[in-house]
């Protein structure tokens, strides 16, 4: 077992140059003095200083953070209901239904998605008035949908690790389900709700398609605003706020693994003291 | 089983049984995915069958009272419409052999990438993993738009090879086939690593271990332990990656040319510029058609891991 470990060693070096290589590139340009991306012309940080002042960037930013804060924050409460039901409990009418509606949505292509999600806005409106404008509201919808699948997943692979023994002791001691839940449960399991807001976080700021589709006037996310700029071209105000999300997302990235690697060291601590 | 125990069985869930509670807990969920994802398909159908009109909304309605009588208009002129123009058949078969060979692509790097990371130390592990993951976290878009600097004309890459000498004059590479696959490739390469890794450090070790004791090549092994062992992984990776690429419309609007004709984009196309609804609504029925089998295969193995 010598040398495969050594070619697939080289395929991995390989697929992290691949997939770091054009976000250095990205960074090293939003750099350029030069408006043309490609061509080198010294050190300037000019782009960062047009980026702040762009207006409409800055509005869809704002927008962006506020749909994807309150569309995680549901899909936590949507997403963790769907995880226990389909862990715990062993048979129910819609199982099926319901355990094919969390896992559709992670692989559904993002036009039928958003294009059978307007249409139900549409019929909505025409039926009940509601609703008249389509906007914030709508993409939050559609936002905390598809994100409550992929929080169900995360926090069902943690369900699965707890060990029921516990819950079930909680049980026999007379607890009732509901307290069983909130006293025991919910505190093995927060990790996974918190892993489960960060990632429906970053999925609704990243999403194009679907909010194209459901929104209306007047509400532009920041990749709907980034979107039409990148159509026409390559520009640098957009390199300069590529640069400020890998940074934003690597300082995240670099405090979960810290905050994991502390944790593992306290597990294996508390494994080594004698009677711990 | 008989049918009709079967049939009992199935209805005999035992609903009364379940306390209100647990029923709170079953319905948030159930109720809010039902309205939001299961009956808009819905709608998508009825749409697709409603002509199109000048209008808001731009169809006309598929149901009429008209004179104390119910009409109802059921309308296949846009499916034959699909059916009519080749262009809508050669987009289907663009998307699907382009998804299929960056699926391929992406096994072929993501496989041994996968292997790597789950025979490395655990604390590299995780630092492994994160760095897989980390391009995810960043924009989707973001990471399309570089590969446009990268891949034009005056480019970073049409550089390196004329500075090698290996081309004279620059290759056309952005807005053809194959940077829409390297853009696919780039974007959904993490969704293949990470079902890929789960399943490969769940494999048992000694196994591989008395392969080799018992003299089978490394090989041999791999074919006959190892990648068996892996199906699932292999499953999930490839349907993470081929179903939402066939739907793409991102990086061949931004990195394709007028040769790679994907339906996502043509859907996009019909909504946005040509305003037609009912195309629109019939083109992303034949697609969940086409999709019905990858997501059958998606499911089963998703419902694995989610099994109590």
């Amino acid at each position: 077992m010598r040398r495969l470990p050594s070619f697939s060693g080289a395929a991995l070096a390989l697929g992290l140059v691949f997939l770091y290589l054009p976000m250095a590139v990205l960074v090293a340009y939003s750099f350029n003095a030069s408006s043309l991306v490609t061509v080198w012309a010294g050190f300037s940080t000019k782009w960062y200083g047009e980026l702040l002042r762009d207006e409409q960037i800055l509005a869809a930013v704002w927008t962006s953070f506020k749909v994807a804060f309150f569309a995680a924050s549901m899909a936590v409460c949507l997403g963790t209901p769907a995880a226990l039901v389909m862990t715990r409990f062993d048979r129910f009418r819609g199982r099926t239904v319901l355990a094919s509606m969390v896992t559709a949505p992670l692989v559904m292509p993002e036009v039928i998605t958003g294009l059978s999600l307007l249409l139900l806005f549409v019929q909505m409106a025409a039926l009940t008035g509601w609703p008249a404008d389509r906007g914030m509201a709508t993409i939050w919808i559609a936002h905390t949908t598809f994100c409550s699948a992929y929080v169900a997943v995360v926090v069902a692979a943690r369900l699965r690790e707890v060990d029921r023994s516990i819950e079930e002791a909680a049980m026999d001691l007379g607890s009732p389900p509901a307290k069983t839940f909130f006293a025991v449960t919910l505190p093995i399991i927060s990790p996974a709700l918190v892993a489960g807001w960060l990632l429906a976080f970053t999925l609704s700021l990243d999403d194009l398609v679907i909010a194209s589709f459901v929104s209306g006037p007047g509400a532009n996310t920041l990749p709907m605003v980034v979107f039409s700029s990148v159509r026409l071209g390559v520009s640098p105000k957009i390199n300069a706020l590529a640069t400020l999300i890998i940074l934003a997302v690597s300082l995240a990235t670099l405090v979960a693994w810290y905050v994991m690697r502390r944790g593992e060291k306290k597990r294996r601590a508390s494994l080594a003291r004698p009677g711990g | 089983m008989s049918f009709r125990s079967r049939l009992s069985a199935l209805f005999a869930a035992r609903p009364g049984r379940l306390s209100l509670g647990r029923r709170a807990v079953i319905a948030l969920p159930l109720v809010w995915l039902s309205l939001f994802f299961l009956l808009p398909f819905a709608l998508v159908l009825k749409i697709s069958l409603s002509e199109a009109a000048i209008s808001v909304p731009p169809y006309a309605p598929l149901a009429e009272y008209v004179d104390g009588t119910l009409r109802v208009f059921l309308n296949l002129g846009n499916y034959l419409f699909l059916f009519s123009d080749s262009l809508y058949a050669a987009a289907y078969w663009g998307s699907v052999k382009t998804a299929f060979l960056s699926t391929l692509v992406c096994l072929l790097l993501g496989y041994p990438m996968a292997w790597a990371m789950a025979r490395a130390r655990p604390r590299a592990q995780l630092v492994l993993l994160l760095l897989v993951m980390l391009p995810s976290w960043t924009s989707f878009l973001i990471r399309i738009y570089a590969w446009m600097g990268i891949l034009s004309n005056s480019g970073l890459a049409n550089q390196l090879l004329l500075g090698l000498g290996v081309i004279d004059a620059p290759l056309r590479l952005l807005n053809t086939q194959f940077a829409v696959v390297v853009g696919i490739v780039y974007a959904y390469l993490p969704f293949m690593v990470l079902p890929l890794y789960a399943h490969l450090t769940r494999l048992d070790m000694t196994l591989l271990e008395a392969a080799s004791d018992l003299g089978s090549r490394r090989f041999n092994t791999f074919i006959t332990v190892t990648l068996p062992l892996s199906t699932g992984g292999i499953v999930a990776g490839c349907m993470l990656v081929f179903i939402p690429a066939v739907g793409e419309f991102v990086i061949p609007e931004l990195l394709g040319g007028p040769d790679t004709l994907m339906i996502g984009k043509v859907l996009w196309d019909e909504f946005f510029l040509n305003r037609d609804w009912p195309v629109a609504a019939a083109l992303a029925t034949i697609m969940l058609g086409l999709l019905v089998i990858p997501l059958v295969l998606f499911h089963r193995h998703q419902s694995r891991e989610l099994a109590p």
